[in-house]
């Protein structure tokens, strides 16, 4: 949306400029100017928006990344990477998150996939609408309160406790790496399902008719056409969940009991409790370029791969 | 017809619920033609084709390709390959590997160097040679066509089905490509089935016209035969341009009826099914077996109302009391001022046993076209 604005803004600022060098057309100049007038009031709320909360943060975050900590906490103004030469002191953390966040992402896309087949060229048109509507819905209640009840579902007193009937004795699965990629995958479900569903429901199906009538059986069918043209809105739920999951704090949090720790955990420790904004903000900004480089990567593999013209990721 | 034919159908039925889309058909569809199944829509052209592909199965009957039952193939193990409408070329592939896609399918593989080669033959085929690399979107609608068709026709397909492949096109690319795609199945000798509602494609491309109408074949024959000595008052009506006027049998003589019209003139006409004195039939006029001249001698008398001139020909609306609109058409010859006006009193006679009489239609969509013409006129 803002995008088109500027374009035809941009066009119409040359046009004007070009009618007004060689011909005198006054009144096309003035209803231009109101055009562009029009169209800058129109960004206006969203770029004043923008400003204020995502591009000032970010330069004071960035400025912060090379300062110092204040002795009492804090920043205190100076030129300094070190922080920047600091980062390999959190390395577990950035492990656990370069790990988990990847394997996290893949273990949603592996469970979204078939229910995002199923529902876009095998389910009955008229539950089409109900079961999407059943995934989306748990979503309007706050994932804390969601994450809250996991914990009891995998804590002492949840299903371990079911188990012992059956003789299953000892069984851990709070606080394990493995309760918090659960999670993850129950978290960001619904994030990865929607834009296969809405590829593959894209999807024109005379292409696998064809695709048949060429001789390939269904798997070749499914690899060589339908997974093919579902990868546009594969790589956007991955980048999606991936980089939600990169700056993950809640669910590491309750399901890891603080055992796996993330970047997210990181960043509040750093800013809330040891009050070491400059080391902070350093991972910050390592954060947002790692996320950066996911979006690209993934926004490249899916053009090549889908043979689409653009890709729209978000 | 002492071969095997290509593609059979024995009773095939297709029911879809409560609705039967084909009932009951029987046809055998001689190898190395050029068939049409021509019909309006809903007639179950496309659900046959469909079923010769493999992407619906009969509800009862069977469809065999050259002798062999179908019944549980699946379309990719099925000799036939289709031109889809709006010809579904995969959009992320380009030219070639769109072409290729059906022999890199091929199970023993073939080597890649094959492969390249028969994509080429087949590029080069349809005129495209040297567009191998381009993307689909790239193309033209014709060369999309032409594209879908090489895409097929690289896998030596038994019979090569077509789903209204010329529907897209504009009316100059349409009549290339019907010369095109009856050059094409010469050369290569297996047949060609399409699926048309477009009459005169139907009657221009093909050796064989299947004509359908509510899930069931209504005459099956040669272009000519099927305008000349349609079936039945649908055939006649759906096929080519005709006047239907109503009437009653006044006397039967042998092969010809004569038949009273509504405004008392008697006419000899054909009739293709046994009709009895008094009965009320429809009578099939041609335009083109009208006569007009200036004075008498004419069987029945008019006033021009419109004149449509198409060059070599030039069609005339006519008024004639007591029994409506008449289309007449009429060969012109340079040189020779013999348009009549508007406004000008015709006598309208009949080529000898150009009329053909049928029982009085029942439904109402033979009627309706009657207005339509009329009306296109007026």
């Amino acid at each position: 949306m803002s995008k088109t604005g500027h374009k035809t803004s941009q066009d119409n600022a040359t046009g004007g400029r070009k009618s007004a060098g060689s011909q005198p057309a006054f009144p096309m100049r003035g209803s231009l100017l109101r055009k562009n007038l029009m169209t800058a009031l129109l960004l206006a709320p969203a770029t004043l928006w923008l400003v204020v909360f995502l591009v000032l943060p970010f330069i004071a975050i960035a400025i912060f990344s090379v300062g110092e900590r204040a002795p009492e906490g804090g920043y205190q103004a100076a030129l300094t990477f070190a922080q920047y030469a600091n980062l390999p002191a959190r390395a577990t953390a950035f492990w656990n998150t370069m790990v988990l966040a990847p394997i996290g992402a893949l273990a949603c896309l592996l469970v979204a996939y078939p229910v995002a087949y199923y529902l876009a060229l095998r389910a009955p048109q008229r539950w089409r609408l109900i079961l999407l509507a059943l995934i989306v819905i748990p979503f309007w209640t706050s994932l804390l309160m969601r994450t809250y009840a996991w914990m009891y579902i995998l804590g002492g007193r949840g299903i371990p406790a079911l188990l012992v009937y059956v003789g299953i004795e000892d069984l851990r699965l709070i606080n394990t790496p493995g309760a918090v990629l659960l999670g993850i995958v129950y978290g960001y479900l619904p994030l990865m399902i929607l834009p296969i569903y809405v590829s593959l429901e894209r999807l024109d199906r005379r292409l696998l008719e064809a695709s048949a009538d060429l001789g390939a059986t269904p798997v070749s069918t499914f690899l060589g056409v339908t997974l093919r043209l579902s990868l546009p809105g594969v790589m956007t739920g991955f980048s999606l969940v991936m980089i939600l999951l990169l700056g993950e704090y809640l669910i590491p949090t309750l399901l890891g009991g603080g055992k796996v720790f993330f970047i997210g955990n990181a960043l509040v420790d750093l800013f809330l409790q040891s009050r070491n904004w400059p080391f902070g903000s350093a991972i910050a900004i390592t954060l947002v370029l790692v996320s950066v480089v996911v979006l690209i990567v993934a926004n490249r593999i899916s053009t090549r791969l889908s043979g689409a013209r653009r890709v729209d990721l978000i | 017809m002492t071969a095997v034919p290509d593609i059979e159908f024995r009773a095939v039925t297709k029911r879809y619920g409560a609705v039967t889309a084909v009932s009951g058909i029987d046809l055998a569809i001689p190898p190395s033609a050029f068939v049409a199944l021509l019909g309006p829509s809903g007639c179950g052209k496309t659900t046959c084709l469909r079923m010769i592909g493999g992407f619906e199965q009969p509800s009862e009957g069977q469809v065999l390709i050259r002798g062999r039952d179908m019944a549980g193939t699946p379309p990719y193990r099925r000799p036939v390959n289709m031109v889809f409408q709006q010809y579904a070329l995969f959009p992320h592939l380009n030219v070639e590997e769109n072409i290729s896609y059906g022999l890199r399918q091929a199970r023993p593989r073939l080597s890649s160097r094959e492969i390249s080669q028969r994509a080429g033959e087949a590029l080069s085929m349809v005129q495209l040679a040297g567009y191998g690399r381009r993307k689909i979107h790239e193309l033209s609608g014709g060369q999309q066509q032409r594209v879908a068709l090489a895409r097929a026709l690289v896998n030596k397909p038994a019979v090569l089905l077509l789903d209204e492949p010329l529907a897209a096109l504009d009316k100059k690319l349409r009549t290339d490509m019907q010369i095109e795609l009856q050059n094409l199945q010469r050369e290569i000798g297996i047949t060609f089935v399409l699926v048309t509602h477009d009459q005169e494609e139907a009657l221009s491309m093909s050796d064989f016209v299947c004509v359908m109408n509510g899930g069931r074949v209504v005459q099956l024959g040669q272009p000519s035969e099927i305008y000349d000595e349609p079936a039945d008052l649908f055939v006649a009506d759906f096929v080519g341009k005709t006047n239907l006027v109503s009437g009653k049998v006044a006397g039967l003589s042998g092969d010809l009826v004569d038949i009273a019209l509504a405004d008392g003139t008697v006419i000899s006409a054909r009739k293709r099914v046994p009709l009895s004195r008094g009965e009320a039939v429809s009578v099939s006029l041609r335009p083109e077996s009208l006569s007009l001249s200036a004075s008498g001698g004419g069987s029945l008398k008019g006033t021009v109302r419109n004149r449509i001139f198409l060059g070599s020909t030039a069609e005339y609306a006519i008024e004639v009391q007591g029994i409506g609109s008449l289309l007449a058409k009429a060969d012109h010859v340079i040189g020779q001022g013999n348009l009549f006006k508007p406004g000008e009193p015709v006598a309208i006679g009949f080529a000898a046993g150009a009329p053909l009489a049928f029982p009085h239609a029942k439904n109402n969509g033979t009627n309706q076209r009657e207005n339509q013409n009329a009306e296109i006129l007026s």
